[in-house]
């Protein structure tokens, strides 16, 4: 909402602060200033020009050539990138030697080999509003108008130096969306007196028979319907001054009916609406709930279709010309030969028109309004008088009385307030009298109650509060309690911190996955945070199901799935970065995948999954990060089964047990799937359900004394077959060796001539090591021998001698 | 008994020419080894009569201690030497440098994720997580945000095809967290929830339509506003520095009241919006069976993306989800 400081002094007469301290203010009111600038400043040097002759520039396409009279009745050629204006038209030139608001100083140019003797402005170049679409054409609304040509634009146009804010307006503050609203709130804070200047006026004669009848046919839709007729409208551009200050606001000036319809919505809040009283049939106007399938062609000219959500207003033959709360029909558009019109001003009920909004997925003006709450008290008279008022500036219409349909409005019950719990809950100390002049400033009308009320919380009630028509949302002692807060300061409340009776700590789970985190990094992986959206033929592309949720409202295709592996994610970073040159490539990922759940909940089954990825690297690598973290962590009998895995090398791949679980896959990525994302080389990965692991048993360590006795190590190396694993030979080293066997380590793998076909040579080093005393040399041998003899019976692996 | 005395000339001579300590050695026992002319004349000393014993005795031990002595400084000489020449083979240019041992690193995100938990931990909070993927009754409806409220629309939610439309959602923000928490565990509750939230927000350089936060909310018997307030500004001053002010601004949200923005100073006087927070509306206590006659409270949110971007003033908030290696590396 953007409110100008001269018009907010047409509401507090006496304000007179520095815009920074208005400002400020406003903030701290809970109107947050996004933004604050002066506007209208003096425009020395941009006159009316009129436009004489247009031009293409022999030089440049994009660029043409204009002949302005600025009032010496001579044509001055000026350069020009916009293509709006036409022969005849009223612009506003910026002369030679003008400074503009923007600070841009106009001088003599060439442009191309041809000369430039001032701008052509646009309305923002100006001060006058965003709009920068295209030279400003004073000309547009009001071609019949004599023109002071040379003449001052700031004088023409009645521009006046002003302050414009831009506040942004909570959803709970339906009446800060207007001047006025705005104005009171500020009043109250600066203990300033406030007026509405309009109620001074004495409202025109009515004169007229309306004749016309309004109905409500579903009073939860529609509280209130005031309308009131005019005869003998005379459809003309608005005052300038009007015009200045719509622009200002952000709206496009169109007529005077128009414009002094959203003049009042705008300042005074309560969203209003014309019908030329001639194209409305059967002199009635109803408000009803719309048919399911029922069109309507609305003032934005598109067709909607209607359902049993939306609202409408009807003529009588029950034909829509609106559509309740948001937007008017275009068949009863005022135009320029409208002399007869209804003025319209309802209350429509604000979850209904919350509804319609979303269903027709339709914004207005109006309906910003209506859905959090409009004035449904004397505000509506006032805005309808209001109208008829300016209107009646403008020419000498005759007006009719107001008629009015009633519907179902708020309770307007006061609410009771207790001061103990309002202080409990705020942490302040004040007392019921501070408390009601607080609300009173902002309008809330209450009254001490002498004997005291018990509530059903049977906690007893200070006060009794009315609440205002402009304040729909506030209903409960705690939307009291806010306002109490807001006009009494937030930072006046006295600051304290609760000592809970906990002491703070991680998880189990958090704990541990932290450590992992450390554990990697330490291990040289950088840690990446892909989002966790993937596009249609990522899983595909990466050798897996497609199976996945979808997003029902992406953003671009390219993120309309969600993951079910954190795969697609990785390689396409390592892509990236493989793209940028970038070598040693150690990544991982710990995050969420949704896996479609079978049956039961809606909510997907979702995991945390830890991946890693090294490019370049291989599958031995990765299982030494496998085992790094699973030894550091004490994960429980982690065990490899080798086997074939989707996205996987067939040959190269192992599905990881944990505690007899299976918890995820370790190997390479197929380069099939390398090959479908672009990357050089191999990639070794890993991805576990670090999640389901982290919330098992894990990180249990048990002390075992060391021996203070010699050690004896021997090696002993195997030819073994290619299908049998190393964890097998290793299994029986282990059971032979039982609790003498201190160590054991692979030292050496390798194919060659001198080993078998089908086979190949697996070295171990065996340490041996007694609690109790000093091996022999016999005891050695023989828990050598035992160790041969289990391998080379349980497996077909030969010792090699 | 010159033949002695020049003994120790002898020695002192032989013992200059030794270059390496293993000549040294040799030295040592050609004057001082069993077969040497000291030890010889020491053997000998029983064939002297009985009154020169004890002078003769005197002088092979006075000259014995002379070469001893000799032979020591010389060792000690030939020792420095040769350590001295060993670091002279050994000396490395230590600027030659083949660059760091290769360390891996964590996300920005993460790392501003833990500093924040560990404040929180530090004031007595535990950490609670919950699902990305969330129903529109933990997203909106226990938040007291119905179906026809204005506020909805401000979430831009991003729906999945799950259930009913607009029925299941990826959550807007890690309030649902706090929801699942009060219906699962008695009051009193003192949480942080950090994590992951999502809006339909088109990626550019200062939004992302995935992104983090880390919300607050404490529950107890006769927490205040002034609580809130008091609770804010420890934080703001533990994780940002002392010097760093807090103010509360009133704002607007369906789920606490009453509800404010909380800004933080900068050194230039002006302040700048981090978060929002306020006392949580009765509806919310009630939607989790808590009586909001006995128990109030307060919680407060805040975007840990925005918060790294102001910290290290990255120029793209893209760069955080990018994860371009020579971004990752340099925190």
């Amino acid at each position: 909402m953007k409110v100008l400081l001269s018009w907010l002094k047409e509401f507090i007469p006496d304000l007179d602060r520095d815009p920074e301290e208005i400002g400020e203010k406003l903030s701290a009111l809970g109107l947050a200033v996004e933004s604050m600038e002066v506007v209208g400043s003096e425009l020395s040097g941009v006159v009316v020009g009129k436009v004489l002759d247009l031009r293409p520039h022999p030089n440049a396409e994009r660029i043409q050539l204009v002949d302005v009279d600025l009032g010496n009745g001579e044509a001055t050629q000026i350069c020009c990138g916009a293509f709006n204006m036409h022969i005849g038209d009223v612009i506003p030139v910026a002369t030679v030697g003008s400074i503009l608001p923007d600070g841009m100083e106009i001088a003599q140019r060439k442009l191309r080999g041809e000369v430039s003797n001032g701008m052509c402005c646009s309305a923002s170049e100006i001060g006058l509003g965003d709009d920068s679409d295209g030279i400003m054409i004073l000309s547009e609304n009001d071609p019949d108008r004599e023109w002071d040509i040379g003449g001052s634009v700031s004088d023409t146009l009645g521009l006046e130096s002003d302050i414009l804010w831009d506040l942004e307006v909570n959803a709970n503050r339906p009446d800060a969306m207007s001047v006025s609203g705005v104005a009171r709130d500020l009043a109250a804070s600066l203990g300033l007196f406030f007026e509405f200047p309009m109620d001074r006026t004495e409202n025109p004669k009515a004169i007229l028979e309306a004749g016309i009848q309004i109905e409500i046919e579903d009073p939860t839709l529609c509280g209130r319907f005031l309308v009131c007729v005019m005869k003998g409208i005379n459809v003309a551009p608005s005052p300038q001054w009007l015009q200045n200050r719509l622009i200002h606001l952000g709206m496009r000036p169109i007529n005077n009916v128009v414009d002094i319809s959203n003049y009042v919505m705008l300042e005074l809040g309560q969203p209003n609406h014309t019908y030329d009283l001639n194209k409305i049939k059967g002199s009635r106007l109803g408000t009803r709930r719309a048919k399911a399938g029922e069109r309507l062609l609305t003032l934005d000219d598109a067709e909607r279709t209607l359902s049993e959500i939306d609202g409408v207003i009807v003529d009588g033959d029950d034909n829509p010309v609106g559509i309740a709360g948001i937007m008017g029909g275009a068949s009863s558009e005022i135009s320029e030969s409208t002399t007869d019109i209804i003025i319209e001003v309802a209350w429509w009920d604000p979850p209904s028109i919350s509804r319609s909004v979303k269903n027709l997925n339709l914004m207005s003006e109006a309906s910003m309004r209506f859905r959090r709450g409009a004035d449904y008290g004397t505000n509506m008279e006032r805005a309808l008088n209001r109208v008829v008022e300016l209107l009646s500036e403008t020419c000498e219409p005759e007006i009719s009385k107001l008629l009015e349909a009633k519907g179902n409005l708020p309770d307007t019950s006061p609410v009771g307030v207790s001061n103990q719990r309002v202080n409990g809950l705020l942490g302040t100390s004040l007392t019921s009298e501070e408390m009601m002049d607080l609300l009173q400033s902002i309008g809330f009308e209450s009254q001490e109650l002498i004997s005291e009320e018990e509530d059903e919380n049977s906690s007893p009630n200070s006060f009794k509060v009315n609440v205002p028509s402009w304040r729909w949302d506030t209903q409960t002692e705690t939307d009291l309690a806010e306002e109490i807060a807001r006009t009494f300061g937030y930072e006046r409340i006295d600051r304290t911190i609760p000592r809970g009776p906990f002491t703070g700590q991680l998880s189990r789970f958090q704990k541990g996955r932290r450590t992992v985190r450390q554990i990697l990094i330490g291990a040289g992986c950088d840690e990446t945070m892909p989002m966790p959206f993937l596009a249609p033929g990522d899983l595909e592309n990466a050798g897996l199901s497609s199976t996945a949720i979808s997003i029902s409202n992406p953003l671009v295709q390219e993120e309309s799935l969600l993951r079910t592996s954190l795969m697609p994610g990785q390689l396409k970073i390592i892509s990236y970065n493989q793209s940028h040159r970038i070598k040693k490539l150690k990544f991982f990922e710990i995050g969420h995948v949704y896996l479609p759940s079978d049956g039961g909940p809606p909510l997907p089954d979702e995991r945390e999954y830890l991946s890693i990825s090294i490019a370049e690297g291989d599958a031995a690598e990765i299982v030494a990060i496998l085992d790094l973290l699973s030894l550091t962590m004490a994960f429980p009998n982690t065990q490899l089964k080798q086997q074939e895995i989707d996205g996987l090398h067939p040959g190269r791949s192992a599905q990881v047990f944990v505690a007899g679980q299976n918890r995820g896959a370790v190997g390479e990525v197929d380069p099939r799937v390398l090959r479908n994302y672009g990357i050089d080389g191999s990639v070794a990965w890993l991805e576990l359900d670090l999640g389901s692991i982290l919330t098992g048993s894990f990180g249990k360590k048990k002390y075992k004394s060391v021996s203070k006795y010699p050690s004896s190590d021997i090696d002993l190396a195997f030819e073994v077959p290619v299908d049998t694993s190393s964890a097998s030979i290793a299994g029986c080293l282990r059971k032979a060796g039982g609790t003498y066997l201190k160590e054991i380590g692979l030292f050496d793998s390798y194919k060659a001539d001198a080993v078998s076909e089908g086979f190949r040579s697996l070295a171990y080093s065996l340490r041996f090591q007694s609690d109790e005393g000093t091996l022999t040399d016999t005891e050695v041998s023989e828990l050598r021998a035992a160790c041969i003899t289990e391998v080379e019976k349980k497996t077909n692996a030969k010792l090699r001698e | 008994m010159s033949d002695l005395e020049n003994l120790a000339n002898e020695a002192e001579e032989a013992s200059f020419a030794a270059s390496t300590l293993e000549n040294l050695e040799q030295v040592q026992a050609q004057f001082l080894g069993k077969k040497s002319k000291l030890v010889l004349a020491k053997k000998a000393l029983g064939t002297l009569p009985a009154e020169d014993r004890a002078n003769a005795g005197k002088e092979i031990n006075e000259i014995k201690g002379q070469i001893e002595q000799l032979i020591s400084s010389r060792k000690a000489a030939l020792q420095e030497s040769e350590w001295s020449s060993k670091f002279n083979k050994e000396r490395m240019d230590l600027t030659e440098r083949l660059g760091p041992i290769d360390r891996g690193h964590l996300h920005l995100i993460t790392q501003a994720r833990d500093e924040l938990e560990d404040v929180f931990i530090g004031m007595g909070y535990s950490v609670v997580e919950g699902p990305e993927v969330e129903t529109a009754w933990y997203n909106f409806e226990a938040l007291n945000i119905p179906d026809w409220h204005p506020a909805r629309g401000n979430f831009d939610t991003i729906f999945v095809d799950l259930g009913e439309p607009e029925e299941v959602m990826l959550r807007s923000h890690t309030s649902p967290v706090q929801i699942r928490t009060m219906e699962s565990q008695e009051p009193p509750i003192y949480i942080v929830a950090p994590g992951r939230t999502f809006r339909t927000d088109s990626a550019d350089a200062t939004h992302l339509p995935a992104f983090n936060q880390i919300e607050g909310l404490v529950i107890d018997k006769g927490i205040t506003m002034g609580d809130l307030a008091g609770t804010i500004d420890s934080f703001v001053h533990a994780f940002f520095g002392e010097e760093v002010k807090s103010r509360l601004r009133p704002s607007y949200f369906p789920f606490t009241e009453p509800s404010a923005e909380f800004d933080i100073s900068r050194s230039d006087g002006s302040w700048l919006e981090l978060g929002g927070c306020g006392m949580v509306h009765p509806n919310v206590l009630r939607n989790c069976n808590i009586d909001p006659e006995v128990w109030q409270g307060f919680a407060f949110g805040f975007g840990i993306d925005r918060l790294v971007s102001m910290r290290y003033q990255l120029d793209d908030i893209r760069e955080l989800v990018v994860n371009d290696a020579r971004f990752l590396r340099q925190f």
